[in-house]
């Protein structure tokens, strides 16, 4: 069994980057990606979107690119199949093996299951999706399926990260920049709750086809199939309409209930996670533009590298955050969990 | 087809939770869920509580299973989560992974809500895990349910939430006490003033979704009362209700009827059932959004007879 040598070493952790298009793709590979995650076009991953994503021939294209570049090439395969969408779970499985992508990134135990009978070599990570927060729910996928790594939901104090990074039987994985997710990735219904679809279910949270903009006098309001998420006086930025993300009312107070329109950004723990040893940090956004997907990595990687080459000196360049927060959801960011007063 | 009280998701003085397990000791449900599901800070009652009235109602004739955490951030919860585990004396639901870790070989559990069972490949997975009975997520609908049933090994149970506010999303941050401007870790336990959760409407005042700390939920009550012929023809083993503050017990001799009227052919009509007053939805039932309420022609009749 390999176990990646956590604690108090230094190691240096990959950086992951996503990618929606092969445009995208190209963009994370040339500013620095170690390693570049996909999905098909179809609803077995959590990005799908209209438009986005790869048809089978343009994820060999992404393959060959990827490894022509000396970088992994990982596909995200995390929707939870119902038994009506099994078949295409398991083909996505079977295609990932041929194109021998570096790993795939998997969710629901069953397709896990599928994936480590059938393909004992193919690299297996457990998505942030599978809701893992604890060394103990990683033994069992370890047990079972022999997972390399897992993504842990960005619920988890940056103390609590360290805590499952010593005792966990896998590499851990952890979000870095990016939308911000505040529920327990896996385990929220919300989305289906108010459109009839969910991550776990159809791979999208608060779906394009559901949104409505609608003027109300000088207001402009936003619903999600008809709920109102938000409404906007002139002065004010309108946001896309994730239902998390929206201003309610309770008792007698209209405000952000559960969350602020904003962007994770780790940018100031790094030191603190690469003495974790946390094996790989993750970005969001396979929705994203090339030109996001560029700069991003680029402040990312420059910021990694500067944190290894010396840790001891490293500080948040203010570019890297103005860079950074151009691109962020409310253009402004938040340590999240990490940070336990956020909780 | 047997009827349970699934887990207190809100959190009551401690005398509140003793005198309502009375009641529910006298109650027809079959098999009752106990402890905290939704946050660990909750210690009104401590596990030796909860042992002791789970003593009760097994002397009662409830079939008694110990409930455990959807959400482990701390190795504290991961202990007492060995301390439910190892028990010795009562099966446990599992809705974690981590439990399901611990319970696999080990002794026979059940699959909560929160663990993702969506498909036969993981059923058959849990079930040879050691779960003796699963409880189907809540955003999966009827027909799902049907596909999972025929598919379904054969020592296994099925259960279905049935009634009360959906548990829709967990989350690290506790939206009571952000609520009252208070950090998690000083929250005052200020959920303790909302016996069913804290209301969130939208701005255009509609009632949307209910807050109880770390757990989201919708406002609307999930109510399948009108599918109880339907849950009885796919072979479902056990219906869940979820505790509310007011109504429960009202609630249980509503589905109580509702099961067994279909028995014998003679279906009692649930117009003394005074909670028509809440907000209801079922549309996860029907593959669609879950806020949805699709009202039956019982219940339209329901409505008439009322002058609603």
């Amino acid at each position: 069994m390999a176990i990646t040598p956590v604690g108090m070493k230094r190691i240096t952790p990959e950086l992951v980057c996503p990618a929606g298009s092969l445009p995208a793709l190209k963009s994370a590979v040339e500013n620095g990606a170690d390693c570049v995650y996909i999905g098909f076009r179809d609803g077995t991953n959590a990005r799908n979107f209209p438009g986005l994503n790869f048809s089978t021939d343009e994820a060999r294209q992404a393959v060959d690119y990827a490894h022509d570049a000396n970088a992994k090439l990982f596909l995200a395969l995390n929707t939870y199949p119902k038994p009506d969408q099994w078949q295409a779970g398991v083909r996505a499985i079977d295609l990932a093996a041929q194109l021998k992508v570096d790993a795939l990134i998997v969710a629901d135990p069953g397709l896990m299951r599928y994936a480590s009978q059938n393909y004992p070599e193919l690299r297996l990570h457990l998505s942030v999706q599978g809701s893992a927060t604890n060394h103990l729910a990683l033994d069992y996928y370890k047990r079972h399926f022999n997972i390399q790594r897992a993504v842990l939901p960005r619920v988890l104090s940056l103390s609590q990260v360290r805590r499952v990074a010593l005792e966990a039987p896998v590499e851990i994985e952890v979000f870095g920049f990016g939308s911000l997710c505040i529920m327990v990735e896996g385990r929220c219904a919300l989305s289906s709750y108010v459109t009839g679809k969910s991550p776990n279910a159809s791979g999208v949270c608060s779906p394009a086809e559901a949104v409505r903009w609608e003027k109300q006098g000088d207001h402009l309001c936003s619903r999600l199939n008809g709920v109102l998420i938000d409404e906007f006086s002139e002065h004010e930025q309108a946001g896309y309409p994730t239902l998390c993300k929206g201003r309610y009312r309770v008792n007698d107070s209209v405000y952000y209930a559960l969350e602020e329109p904003t962007s994770l950004n780790v940018l100031e723990i790094l030191p603190e996670l690469m003495q974790i040893g946390v094996s790989a940090i993750k970005v969001e956004g396979r929705q994203r533009s090339p030109a996001y997907v560029a700069g991003v990595t680029r402040t990312l990687r420059s910021a990694i590298d500067a944190c290894i080459n010396n840790p001891e000196e490293y500080q948040v360049q203010p570019s890297w955050m103005r860079d950074l927060d151009k691109v962020a959801e409310g253009q402004c960011h938040t340590l999240g969990a990490y940070h336990r007063p956020w909780q | 087809m047997k009827l349970s009280l699934g887990p207190l998701l809100y959190f009551w003085e401690r005398d509140v939770v003793q005198s309502f397990y009375q009641s529910i000791s006298k109650s027809p449900v079959d098999i009752v869920y106990l402890g905290e599901a939704v946050c660990s800070k909750r210690r009104n009652l401590k596990l030796d509580d909860w042992l002791i009235i789970a003593d009760m109602l097994d002397a009662a004739g409830k079939e008694v299973v110990l409930t455990s955490l959807a959400l482990f951030e701390a190795e504290s919860e991961l202990g007492l989560l060995k301390r439910i585990c190892g028990n010795g004396r009562y099966p446990v639901e599992a809705n974690d992974m981590a439990a399901v870790s611990l319970l696999e070989d080990q002794s026979p559990f059940i699959v909560g809500p929160h663990i993702n069972t969506y498909n036969p490949s993981t059923l058959a997975l849990l079930s040879e895990s050691g779960a003796r009975r699963w409880v189907m997520p809540v955003e999966l609908g009827g027909e799902t349910l049907k596909q999972l049933q025929q598919a379904r090994p054969d020592n296994i149970e099925t259960e279905v939430f049935v009634y009360g506010r959906l548990p829709l999303a967990f989350s690290a941050r506790c939206y009571t006490a952000r609520a009252q401007n208070l950090p998690k870790d000083h929250c005052q336990f200020c959920c303790a003033s909302y016996p069913d959760g804290l209301l969130l409407k939208t701005r255009d005042a509609r009632s949307f979704l209910t807050l109880n700390g770390i757990q989201t939920q919708s406002a609307s009550i999930y109510n399948l009362i009108y599918q109880v012929p339907e849950l009885v023809s796919l072979g479902v083993d056990v219906l869940r209700i979820s505790p509310q503050s007011e109504g429960t017990l009202e609630t249980i001799d509503a589905f109580y009827h509702a099961m067994h009227s279909e028995v014998n052919g003679n279906r009692k009509p649930i117009e003394d059932w005074q909670i028509v007053d809440y907000e209801f939805c079922n549309g996860y039932w029907y593959g669609q959004e879950g806020m949805l309420w699709k009202r039956t022609d019982e219940y339209k009749n329901l409505e008439s007879a009322l002058n609603r």
